[in-house]
């Protein structure tokens, strides 16, 4: 693993607000009894107060792993290095990586960095009705009892949940009822950064919009959210700044805008070519296996642009207008 | 007689709730009907009541301008092998303990195809779809969503049906997928002239596909 020395800053950090989030050759390695999956590898990124920083991406890309790793939630068999460090408003700054269990349980998870989960189904008790949980969830952040209840009635509008299905059980929930239910418990602690993945699945065309709006509203209001998605309609609709992940890197991280009009990373424009607004036209080939990736730059066989140079890995991507993770990439960036 | 998957005055209750009232559609060969409303508006059960797994309280289907009567597994093989769909969440949809090569062949097993002809139907299908060979053997959970959709929609085509109905088929996927499948689906339907339903929330997608888009207002009758 080559990593940089990790006490290099992005340029864009002088002058603002310090990141809120500051990963630096993250690498997730899971074992397997004869294989090793690279899910995450060599991964940078920053997110700052009120960014909404999307992370798009094919299915098995390592995506959520990132989500799981951040929280200290990956299984037995995960091996992972790097730095992840948290700096929330109020508080000390937490090693999300190195700081153990005992701390990430009482003073990270849901309070600092929040997630929402990508399988609700899976994420909630099945034998508490959701206005247990939600309260559950407010009286152990510091809620009040007594207006626990009509905070979690609030909560519930918040997120376009009928009050009066909070008194449902989550098996008598619909997939997308149970999705908003996760995400109103994601929000009761109010945490300054929530990592959303998938946040919108099963939702219907306006309920994604107003779970996307949600998002964006917090971000305006000085928190931020890392939004895990496969759908660049929604990245576009209310990102600041997107990272396009495949096969376990961070190929292309730009300003939303810029990267609709000019994507530098050859995967990038062929994943946008494959809008049906655009040409409709998917990215040939298929993404590599993440126990079996070729050597150097992993879309190198799937590129056009590939030479000879692409059998050695590319230089990680930089955020902001930086360099993408490619020796041949398009245009000339500005 | 005309080459038609067609819904006659389609009503269907839930209890009191009445979802559709007397809906009418149709989608002739060749074609590609894009379906879109409201959430509640109706549009999986009329998907369903087309594909003949839900029997409609007033209206009937007609296919190919014979009126059919009663749900698909009392239909004989060959009349309801004709109309196939695809559903939404792939996993909800397959059965976890069949391998990808065993979910493909499977239709074709059911109507007596021999086990050999089966399987190299099942492979001839998966290179259509895009699966390649070390995946069949895996079963769902080994899978990605894209894999897992991209193996549905090589069963839902192993009959040669003549329509397809895609019920937010594609809703789940990255664009790359949704645009490969959307591909896989339009040659199929230039080949073997099928009608295609696309029940979707995606006013790009169904501009881009569709050749045509019914509106389908809650709980009301279509328009377009």
């Amino acid at each position: 693993m080559t990593t940089t020395a990790p006490a290099t800053t992005t340029g864009a950090r002088a002058g603002r607000a310090p990141a809120l989030l500051d990963v630096e050759g993250l690498t997730v390695r899971f074992r397997l009894r004869d294989a090793v999956v690279h899910a995450v590898t060599d991964l940078r990124l920053t997110v700052h107060p009120g960014e909404l920083l999307a992370v798009v991406g094919e299915s098995g890309c390592g995506k959520s792993v990132l989500a799981h790793a951040l929280l200290g939630l990956l299984p037995g068999n995960a091996t992972v290095t790097g730095q992840a460090r948290l700096h929330p408003p109020a508080g000390n700054p937490v090693d999300l990586l190195g700081c153990g269990e005992r701390r990430l349980a009482r003073e990270v998870r849901g309070r600092a960095l929040g997630l929402v989960p990508q399988s609700p189904a899976t994420a909630l008790t099945p034998v508490r009705t959701g206005r247990r949980l939600l309260v559950e969830t407010l009286r152990a952040y510091g809620h009040p009892r007594r207006d626990a209840d009509p905070a979690a009635d609030r909560l519930a509008v918040e997120v376009g949940l009928d009050p009066a299905d909070l008194d449902r059980y989550p098996h008598e929930l619909s997939g997308g009822m149970a999705q908003r239910l996760v995400t109103a418990l994601a929000l009761a602690p109010d945490p300054p950064l929530l990592l959303a993945d998938e946040p919108t699945t099963g939702l219907d065309r306006p309920l994604v919009d107003h779970t996307l709006d949600l998002l964006r509203r917090r971000c305006d209001t000085g928190a931020a959210v890392l939004l895990i998605t496969h759908d660049l309609a929604a990245a576009r609709r209310v990102a600041d700044t997107i990272a396009v992940m495949y096969a376990s890197r961070i190929v292309e991280h730009r300003p939303a805008g810029a990267l609709f009009d000019a994507p530098v990373h050859p995967y990038s424009a062929g994943l946008l070519d494959a809008l049906p607004d655009r040409a409709f036209r998917p990215v040939p080939g298929h993404p590599p296996m993440l126990t079996d990736l070729p050597p150097g730059c992993a879309f190198a066989p799937r590129c056009e642009r590939a030479t000879d140079t692409c059998r050695t890995a590319p230089a990680p991507a930089l955020p902001g207008p930086g360099r993408a993770a490619c020796h041949h990439p398009l245009g000339a960036p500005a | 007689m005309t080459s038609a998957l067609v819904a006659h005055q389609i009503t269907v209750h839930y209890d009191r709730q009445r979802v559709l009232d007397r809906v009418d559609l149709r989608i002739a060969a060749g074609e590609t009907v894009g379906l879109r409303g409201p959430s509640g508006s109706g549009k999986s059960t009329l998907a369903r009541v087309l594909a003949l797994l839900h029997a409609p309280d007033g209206g009937h289907v007609a296919l190919d301008g014979q009126r059919l009567a009663g749900v698909r597994h009392r239909l004989p093989a060959a009349v309801r092998t004709r109309v196939a769909i695809l559903f939404q969440s792939p996993r909800a949809a397959t059965d976890p303990r069949l391998t990808l090569a065993e979910l493909i062949a499977e239709p074709l097993r059911a109507t007596g195809t021999p086990r050999e002809a089966a399987r190299a139907r099942a492979r001839e299908l998966a290179d259509l779809v895009g699966l390649t060979p070390d995946l069949l053997a895996r079963r769902p959970h080994a899978v990605s969503d894209g894999q897992l959709q991209r193996a549905c929609l090589a069963r839902a085509l192993v009959h040669r049906p003549g329509y397809l109905l895609c019920d937010e088929a594609t809703a789940m996927l990255d664009a790359s997928t949704q645009a490969h499948l959307a591909a896989v689906v339009t040659d199929y339907q230039r080949q073997h002239g099928a009608g295609v339903l696309l029940v979707s929330h995606d006013a790009a997608l169904l501009t881009r596909w569709a050749t045509r888009v019914v509106e389908l207002p809650a709980g009301g009758r279509p328009t377009g």
